[in-house]
């Protein structure tokens, strides 16, 4: 009994280390680094001190506070706006049934979702922007998340649904932020008045769905045997590849129109999306090309041995295990396009950045606020960038990148 | 017997709709079509709206006068100047950017790298935080914030700001304390340029000589000599190469020293520290990847630490590195356009310029893209033959 009871003590973990231990080991372990954080030490504290007092003291958030829709979705009409909302709702119900389906990492982003409505449906705030029945629809989206992970989670619908869903909802967002030239329910509203957050989103979201399909295609074009197809794919690749994106979307958005026919018609804001979609596609089909040539040649003799064709040897055996090996490539170069979107400023379109910069010309007084809009704008694009770089990381796990072959 | 049934199923078994070498074929011939039709149609539709606009298709406006004035041109320029000459401007303007970029953020990409792998938690941190802040934003906004918020905000030239050095910022730009040539200077640059040429030269040949004889050449210690006495020789000959000059203020504005535009300074400034980012996790990665045993065994044979780093990790890091890093500067190069957003006027500006000059887009678009082609295509060429010559020797 006493013999077993030292036993247990001899092998319990060791304690963690307490506080004192942690900063000799980390920040006093020899005189180099005593030296370091001596100075360090009252650098930070005072850089962190200046930025907390321009945050909480100097800084004028009065053009950042005052227009939360138009940095939401810039000019679109004010009584058109159920349409953004309803888009809105009904991704917010497919993550909720996805989470509810799947859970994992989905789990994750649908709580984070729910979170941020709750609270700005819940804020202490006087508001023109935020009364009653925006505060109601804030919640309903709480709501609604709830219900579809109900949904979801009971087994009422198959998960093959739930992506048939997910493939029909963009498209059906799309039409009904467009409309219908002459509707009385949901006259047509032209993308020059689309603005804002909503702006960034679509190009992001749409350069991401429609670049993949085109950069795999791409990557194995690359790599096939008929010349043609091969010399083209290396030509485009290199091309998009040699020259920076601000080049490719004014070809889009000036040159295009010369080589089409004189009455066709392409909107600015497709043609932006044209422009971010092949330059993104060229960098994935590079990224594919590096996970087509990680996959063992022994898959591909196995696969034929089983009979399979070529086609099948493609879409069962040889993409699966490519993507998944520049899954965290392919992800990086999707952080990269969302970030790029902000060039589209510069083509003339209203994205988050251009909706900053008319608010800031609107007004001589403003002028003086850039710091705060600017700020304001790279903090919403460094939660977006730096969380998808965290889902990247967790499904890379979830996929066993790297530690299964 | 297995070779007449192969040839009586290529002759008879397969049917022409399943038989892989006419699928072939067809396949190669629909996609020529398709290719070729559609590039025929775009160009026709070309030719048409071309004739319809009365657009140029040549480049014989490169000797016109370009009509438009450049702000701050490194080389003469003058709008009466032909355009091929406001392009050659842009261009170098793209080259100074460029390089000083590269440098300047391989530096600091490498300090930052260091940091991240420092043993002391906070300098690690800080590294992290910068590391985390400039890669998840996009570069438009940090070259927004530094010149219109930063640059066009500093205090006009009489009330500048001055910091050790003397440097002084104001609206006008900043203004460094920089060393100039005198008059015998050029005794000194040719002296030692010819020094570091020779020193080269000894190096590789002495080396060369040591890996074949095996006998210890002192190629380091020679070279380093010949450095060393050329540049002694250089500056006790022409007196004194270089002379300090300082900004001074003159009636509205600064005399002497260097001048960097505000422009120049937010571009700068926004792509160096926006890629020294991205080449700090290059760098990091690559110098972790190193295994730990490699490390071990070089202490366990006796080396000192310095040894350690520039005969077993750096080498091993550097195959790992390059590749990546090439990407990183290429990135740097294109990202240079960004500059047209904030007036600093480098090739792709000077292009927009002359694009919204009648009727010579497709010329002028046509020989932006393939300055930028030629760029790429040089810099990833040059860092190529770099990176082979740093690879594993295979046999």
């Amino acid at each position: 009994m006493d013999s077993a009871q030292a036993t247990e003590e001899v092998i319990r973990p060791p304690q963690p280390p307490g506080p004192v231990k942690w900063v000799r080991d980390n920040l006093f372990n020899n005189w180099f680094n005593s030296l370091l954080t001596v100075i360090l030490l009252p650098m930070v504290f005072f850089a962190l001190l200046n930025v907390l007092l321009w945050v909480f003291t100097e800084a004028d958030w009065r053009a950042v506070t005052q227009f939360p829709l138009l940095y939401a979705v810039g000019q679109y009409p004010r009584d058109q706006l159920w349409r953004v909302g309803v888009g809105l709702s009904a991704v917010i119900f497919m993550l909720g049934a996805s989470w509810g389906k799947w859970g994992g990492l989905l789990r994750s982003i649908s709580i984070a979702a729910g979170i941020f409505f709750a609270v700005f449906a819940l804020l202490p705030v006087q508001h023109p922007a935020l009364n009653l029945s925006m505060r109601f629809y804030l919640g309903l989206n709480v709501l609604l998340l709830l219900v579809g992970n109900w949904i979801g989670g009971q087994g009422i619908v198959k998960g093959l649904f739930i992506i048939i869903g997910w493939a029909i909802v963009p498209f059906a967002f799309v039409f009904l932020l467009t409309g219908i030239k002459g509707s009385e329910v949901i006259p047509s509203v032209a993308t020059t008045f689309w603005g804002g957050l909503l702006v960034t989103f679509l190009l992001s979201a749409g350069g991401i769905i429609l670049s993949f399909p085109i950069g795999v295609a791409l990557a194995l074009g690359r790599r096939s045997s008929l010349p043609v197809v091969k010399g083209f794919s290396i030509v485009f690749i290199e091309m998009v590849r040699g020259v920076p994106l601000i080049t490719i979307l004014f070809m889009f958005s000036i040159i295009l129109a010369l080589f089409l026919p004189q009455d066709s018609r392409i909107d600015r804001l497709v043609r932006a999306l044209m422009g971010i979609t092949f330059f993104s596609a060229a960098y994935t089909a590079e990224n594919v090309r590096g996970g087509l040539q990680a996959v063992p040649p022994g898959q591909i003799e196995a696969a034929k041995a089983v009979g399979m064709n070529g086609f099948q040897t493609m879409l069962f055996i040889v993409l699966p295990q490519a993507l998944r090996a520049v899954l965290p490539a392919i992800v990086g170069q999707f952080i990269a396009l969302f970030k790029d979107t902000t060039l589209v400023v510069i083509v003339g379109i209203n994205d988050l950045l251009g909706i900053g910069r008319s608010i800031i010309n609107s007004d001589p007084e403003f002028v003086q606020l850039q710091m705060e809009v600017y700020v304001f704008i790279a903090v919403i694009y460094w939660i977006f960038s730096y969380l998808m770089s965290i889902a990247s990381n967790r499904l890379e796990a979830a996929m066993g990148v790297r530690t299964r072959l | 017997m297995a070779s007449t049934q192969s040839v009586d199923q290529q002759s008879t078994g397969i049917p022409f709709y399943r038989d892989e070498r006419i699928l072939k074929i067809v396949a190669q011939v629909i996609s020529t079509i398709v290719i070729i039709g559609l590039l025929i149609w775009a160009a026709l539709n070309f030719l048409r709206a071309a004739e319809a606009r009365n657009m140029t298709l040549t480049f014989g406006f490169l000797k016109e006068a370009a009509g438009f004035p450049i702000s701050n041109p490194p080389i003469k320029y003058e709008p009466s100047m032909s355009f091929g000459r406001a392009f050659f401007v842009g261009l170098v303007n793209t080259l100074i950017v460029s390089v000083t970029g590269i440098i300047a953020a391989t530096i600091l990409g490498t300090l930052i790298a260091l940091a991240r792998l420092s043993t002391n938690w906070l300098l690690n941190r800080i590294a992290l935080v910068f590391v985390e802040f400039n890669r998840n934003i996009p570069l438009l906004v940090l070259l927004f914030i530094l010149y219109f918020v930063i640059f066009q905000n500093l205090p006009r030239v009489k009330e500048s700001i001055v910091w050790p050095g003397p440097i002084y910022l104001n609206q006008r730009g900043i203004y460094l304390t920089w060393p100039r040539l005198t008059e015998t200077g050029m005794i000194f640059v040719i002296l030692f340029g010819v020094g570091v040429v020779l020193a080269i030269i000894a190096y590789s040949v002495l080396r060369r000589r040591r890996e074949l004889s095996g006998q210890n050449t002192y190629y380091g210690q020679i070279s380093l000599g010949i450095l060393v006495v050329s540049g002694v020789l250089g500056w006790v000959l022409s007196g004194t190469p270089f002379r300090l000059s300082y900004p001074e203020l003159q009636g509205f504005n600064f005399q002497g020293g260097l001048r960097l535009t505000p422009e120049f300074s937010g571009m700068f400034i926004g792509l160096t520290t926006y890629t020294a980012a991205f080449i700090a996790e290059v760098v990091r990665s690559g110098i972790q990847a190193v295994d730990r045993g490699q490390i071990e065994a070089a202490r366990a044979v006796g080396l000192s630490t310095m040894q350690v780093l520039s005969l077993v990790i750096m080498p091993q890091a550097l195959r790992i590195i390059v590749p990546p890093m090439i990407s990183q500067y290429l990135n740097l190069t294109k990202n240079s356009s960004l500059a047209l957003a904030i007036g600093f006027q480098e090739v792709f500006s000077v292009g927009k310029i002359a694009i919204n000059q009648a009727g010579r887009a497709v010329p002028v678009f046509a020989l932006v893209m393939l300055t930028y082609l030629a760029l790429s295509l040089f810099t990833s060429l040059v860092l190529n033959i770099y990176n082979q010559r740093i690879q594993f020797v295979t046999r």
